[in-house]
């Protein structure tokens, strides 16, 4: 039988996830007085965001003076086509510099500019030189800043209380498997730990999910293991709604061979640095797929686009630094067309473009990352690369000033929170992103808590039904067969990857939900052996429900949305309609997560000093004709 | 391309266990990372590893490969012979949780001892000027991935349990390194290297160096340079006499 | 096995080390090196004779600069300041002291020696046989902290060579000349500048000290270039290690009258 035995713990903030937003949230949690806590299923440091490498896009001006919130604030509309929640762009476009500024605070030590700021560079979608960088590996810079920050508020607990962990403590591997409530508000979250398999529960009023993204239910991803869809499960759950989730970023340049390491990415710093796109025949063809969204906006020769490079002023910016969904699309279409390169991807070629030392100086780690997986020396030979599985848009509904959820208690922040990047995220935004909303979701939290009148309580019996739940894979069915967690999981990434992938059809999606069907059920027999000490048959056992639930809302999602946007491509609607620009679809679950509901949903319109940030003429290309006949330029005529 | 290739792995806990032999299919272009995750799928669903990235970004996959502390996902399988057989044991440094994965939390209390970066007191937001080349030094250490194999194969606390007290190993010496070193902090820290941090226990053998997957010349341009600092402060009369007859360092302070 | 690798919680296994390379390598040629230079200046600084062929005006390094009245005829470049050395003791002992001195406290041979002479470790992973270690942080291993002061000895020194091997290329017949000593000693002098340069003291006392290089950019220069040399202080430090013993070797022949300097020129 079952030891049902659980440590208690009570916190004012429980953060779940120890990513770049997860961290900065608990920072804040804990700067505003709040006992804090970080769970994690990794160690501490390890989070997903180190994978990041091109940079943090913040408008500090110090590299071009030209460079505002109003022109990140645009950047970031433009690349997510006018969906996005335009006050969550809006305030992160604000908050951005002085978050990135307080990380030097903390020691983070970012590559500089000549007279001493930070330096920034040029990214794709990104007006001017934006991204504030350390070489390649930008994201563990903010990991590594975070974490040292918070060891150095709890060495500031150890001096007042004598004990580190008094107001500030990480959970290190240790998984939450479902949230608990009392009434409609957030009550507590019970979890395991990887490594001994017993139980926890957190007794909380306030929960931030700050878990990462889904990309492992796609076979090609740059994600880890980690991105099982874990927060936006939870919220759901939970009952709490998630948006967007038909869009999902394919970024263009993962690695595709040796298949190992088929889909680890290739910053798009390489193409910011001078890096180009080419096919099996040398051409640079992404002159021949620049959008009419974007016509005018791109240089048209390769000579202009050289120039750009050096002379900003005067040229035109390179179409290999289309938004990603564009230079994601266009390499596809290059492969399917039969110009790829031997394994199924394209060229990108900055060997002929720098000189060796200067390559190794500026993508120190993508040189390794070829060195030392692929046995390939990018300073003397082109990179293969094609499509890989990147980053959810879609996430929990939230609130854009307090990142609060549907739910009373429930906050997201980072890639697990919606609306922030609409249907397609610029690069360097994420980074940005994590810091900003990170930050609000402590602050929300912590004043969500305030305005308690009364502790929520957790009921025994929610404890006793979870622990059931997260055991229930060591019971063997009596009858029938017993299912392989890995099969399973191999199963639905392929049939993600194939059906509800880069490209779209009707046809492909339903086939893809009948398969959903069908492993849903199977995956109530899934059975492991083996003991809970750090099993991982078990623990993958358990996150494939979370993965299952949220591929139906993407799956559902992708079935109903008519268009083409974004990060999301219908192969049958290939065009981009304005009438659906303002719709949201809405997904929601039953409290088991048993089945997903999607719903259409609009938005709010956008506030009328931020529409007057654009041209007519380019909102139109967005807008329809009704929503804009309010707009001054029209009202005048 | 493929073929089978002859594995040991340490299987057990903190009370028993012992090297297990598989045979496994190995394919081109595979790390060892690879083979352990075909275990799991195949013949042992309950084999426990700690990975994340599996692009040698993280430093969660550590362990020990024929010997020789490596990250799974960065040993490729090219460098073997076919019929090499190969040794997978989990660090041998620190307590060992269940198979590969072992529990590092010395590398993470260890972390808490090092006094955190001391910013200067009359500088705002986004007032912060540092040279390119003041803050390349300490950007070389924070390339660290923290896979604590330096840690790992460290003889000091290798080879000797007790010395973990007084040791905090060359992953937070390199740490105090990074902070002495950075433009704008405003702590002394030579001193507490020798007295609390035990660099004195170095020996300079470079064998964290030599396995640093990051190639961070964690010796060259961290331990020695944080033993002459201390050489300057502790065993250098004529820095000595220097700093009493003209009050030089005092603002170092 | 209790301790070390064996100790209670670690995961427990019967083999020291699994390693398959070949790890003795390392610990057997460098120890074999490093005892044979040993052994070799011990006899030669004994000898007290044939460090200076008077033809060709060759001094062995081994015994620059000579400084006593002990000194044979021509040898004493800086005069004669000592009084004359009893025969029982080496006459180049100033010598000896701060080059044995900067080398046994020099970064790269402490590794060296550790690994090879001491199995402290012998090799990475593999476990040392001491029971007990507190490395360089008690005496007596605490002295070499004093590495600095061997390393201005050293530079002297060095500069004193530069000065012997000016000398050396004095013709037989007077004016100027060049044999294959002059060439030996070149190499060799090239070398000890090279190795002491290179030295971690020294890239600490140019400019590793400073805090902010962008305030001293000479300073920073300088230390840019120390470091380029340093990447390769280990190379240099056998390499000078055994073009010494060549020098010291080829001059002692020479003086011995065992070979004829092959004169290239006068």
């Amino acid at each position: 039988m079952v030891q049902v035995q659980v440590e208690r713990f009570d916190f004012d903030v429980v953060v779940i996830g120890a990513g770049g937003a997860g961290l900065r949230a608990a920072i804040e949690a804990r700067q505003q007085g709040k006992r804090t806590a970080i769970v994690s299923k990794s160690l501490f440091g390890k989070a997903h965001t180190v994978m990041a490498e091109g940079g943090c896009a913040a408008s500090m001006g110090n590299v071009n003076a030209k460079d505002n919130w109003e022109v990140h604030f645009r950047d970031t509309m433009r690349g997510g086509k006018f969906l996005n929640n335009w006050r969550m762009a809006e305030l992160h476009a604000k908050e951005a510099p002085e978050r990135v500024w307080e990380l030097e605070t903390y020691g983070a030590l970012f590559d500089r500019t000549k007279d001493g700021k930070i330096s920034q560079r040029n990214f794709g979608g990104h007006t001017y030189p934006r991204l504030a960088h350390v070489g390649d590996r930008t994201g563990l810079e903010m990991i590594r800043t975070m974490q040292q920050k918070i060891v150095s508020l709890q060495q500031e607990d150890f001096e007042e209380h004598g004990d580190y962990e008094a107001m500030l403590k990480v959970f290190p591997e240790c998984t939450v498997t479902e949230l608990i409530k009392d009434g409609d508000r957030i009550a507590g979250a019970f979890a395991y730990w990887r490594d001994s398999g017993k139980f926890l529960l957190f007794r909380t009023p306030a929960i931030v999910l700050a878990t990462g993204g889904i990309g492992k239910s796609f076979k090609v991803t740059s994600n880890s293991w980690e991105y099982t869809g874990d927060g936006h499960a939870l919220a759901l759950r939970a009952g709490a709604t998630l948006i967007n989730m038909e869009f999902v970023q394919f970024h263009p340049t993962g690695m595709v061979w040796p298949p190992s390491v088929k889909g680890i990415l290739v910053t798009e710093g390489v193409r910011g640095d001078g890096g180009v796109l080419k096919n099996s025949t040398g051409e640079r063809f992404m002159f021949g797929y620049i959008p009419d969204v974007f016509k005018g906006q791109y240089a048209e020769t390769e000579q202009e686009a050289d120039g750009w490079y050096n002379d900003q002023d005067n040229h035109r910016r390179t179409p290999d630094l289309l938004p990603r969904d564009e230079v994601a699309r266009a390499i596809n279409s290059e492969v399917k067309e039969g110009r790829g390169s031997p394994h199924g991807g394209v060229f990108l070629d900055i060997a002929s473009r720098l000189p060796a030392d200067e390559i190794r100086r500026r993508l120190p780690s993508m040189y390794h990352q070829f060195k030392e997986l692929a046995d390939v020396d990018i300073t003397a030979q082109p990179m293969e690369v094609g499509p890989t599985c990147h980053y959810v848009m879609g996430g929990v509904e939230v609130d854009p000033d307090t990142t609060s959820s549907t739910v009373p208690g429930l906050f997201a922040a980072g890639e697990v929170a919606g609306g922030m990047h609409g249907s397609n995220r610029l690069g360097g935004n994420s980074l940005s992103d994590l810091i900003v909303f990170g930050r609000r979701a402590g602050l929300g939290a912590a004043t969500y808590v305030d305005s308690l009148e009364r502790r929520p309580t957790v009921a025994e019996s929610e404890v006793d039904a979870a622990a059931h739940r997260a055991v229930s894979p060591f019971d063997w069915p009596s009858d029938g067969q017993a299912e392989n967690p890995y099969t399973i999981h191999a199963e639905l990434q392929q049939s993600m990857n194939d059906l509800v992938g880069i490209i779209r059809k009707e046809d492909e999606i339903q086939q893809a939900l009948d398969k959903l069907v069908e492993l849903r059920e199977r995956a109530k027999f899934v059975a492991v052996e083996g003991r809970r000490e750090f099993n991982p048959g078990w623990h993958l056992s358990l996150d494939l429900w979370n993965m299952l639930l949220v591929s139906e809302c993407v799956a559902k999602a992708a079935l109903m949305r008519t268009e083409s946007r974004g990060g999301h491509t219908r192969d049958d609607f290939p065009s981009m309609e304005s009438r659906w620009r303002n719709k949201l679809l809405v997904c929601s679950s039953d409290e088991r997560g048993e089945y997903a509901v999607v719903v259409e949903k609009p938005q709010e319109p956008m506030r009328e000093d931020l529409l007057e940030l654009f041209e007519l003429s380019e909102l139109e290309k967005y807008y329809t004709d009704e929503e804009l006949a309010q707009h001054s330029g029209r009202a005048g005529q | 391309m493929s073929y089978k290739g002859n594995f040991k792995i340490w299987r057990g806990d903190d009370e028993s266990g012992g090297l297990e032999d598989f045979i496994v299919e190995v394919n081109e272009g595979e790390v060892v990372l690879d083979i352990i995750h075909r275990l799991q799928a195949t013949q042992a669903p309950d084999l426990a590893v700690r990975w994340n990235c599996k692009a040698g970004k993280c430093g969660s996959c550590s362990a020990e490969i024929n010997g020789k502390p490596r990250l799974l996902c960065m040993t490729r399988m090219s460098v073997f012979t076919e019929d090499e057989t190969i040794t997978v044991t989990p660090l041998r440094t620190f307590p060992v949780v269940r198979d590969l994965v072992t529990d590092v939390s010395y590398n993470y209390q260890k972390a808490r001892e090092i006094p955190s970066f001391a910013p200067p007191k009359n500088l705002g937001l986004g007032e912060y000027r540092m040279k390119q080349q003041d803050v390349e030094r300490s950007q070389e250490f924070r390339k660290c991935i923290e896979c604590f194999l330096c840690q790992d194969t460290c003889h000091v606390i290798r080879d000797h349990e007790e010395n973990k007290e007084n040791f905090a190993g060359p992953r937070f010496l390199m740490r105090v390194a990074e902070l002495e070193m950075h433009p704008l902090d405003t702590e002394d820290r030579v001193r507490e290297a020798q007295d609390e941090h035990g660099l004195g226990y170095c020996n300079i053998t470079k064998c964290c160096t030599e396995v640093c997957p990051e190639h961070i010349k964690i010796t060259d341009n961290a331990l020695i340079p944080m033993k002459e600092r201390v050489a300057d402060r502790k065993y250098d009369p004529i820095v000595w006499l220097g700093n009493q007859l003209f009050r030089r360092g005092s603002h170092k302070r | 096995m209790k301790a070390g690798v064996g100790a209670p919680g670690r995961a427990q296994m019967s083999e020291r080390t699994f390693r398959t390379d070949r790890w003795r390598t390392y610990p057997i040629t460098t120890g074999a090196i490093l005892l044979f230079f040993i052994a070799y200046a011990t006899v030669r600084i004994f000898m007290n004779q044939w460090y200076w062929a008077p033809e060709e005006h060759y001094l062995t390094p081994l015994y620059s600069p000579c400084l006593s009245d002990s000194c044979v005829p021509g040898s004493s470049h800086f005069g004669t300041p000592l009084p004359e050395i009893p025969s029982f003791i080496p006459m180049a002992f100033i010598t000896f002291i701060i080059l044995a001195g900067f080398r046994g406290t020099c970064y790269y041979y402490r590794k060296a020696g550790y690994r090879s002479l001491f199995l402290a470790p012998a090799a990475c992973a593999v476990p040392e046989p001491h029971k007990k270690y507190t490395g360089e942080s008690k005496f007596p291993l605490v002295i070499l902290n004093s590495h600095r002061y061997f390393f201005y000895g050293a530079l002297i020194f060095a500069l004193i060579n530069i000065y012997d091997m000016v000398l050396a290329f004095h013709g037989k017949d007077g004016g100027i000349g060049m044999g294959l000593g002059t060439l030996i000693i070149v190499i060799n002098v090239a070398m000890l500048v090279c190795y002491t340069l290179s030295c971690h003291a020294c890239r600490h006392i140019v400019g590793g000290r400073l805090k902010n290089f962008s305030k001293h950019p000479l300073r920073y220069r300088y230390w840019t270039f120390v470091s380029k040399l340093n990447a390769r202080h280990g190379q240099y430090a056998m390499i000078s290690l055994v073009t010494v013993i060549l020098t010291d070797a080829y001059i002692m022949s020479v003086a011995a009258g065992w070979i004829t300097d092959l004169r290239i020129f006068n």
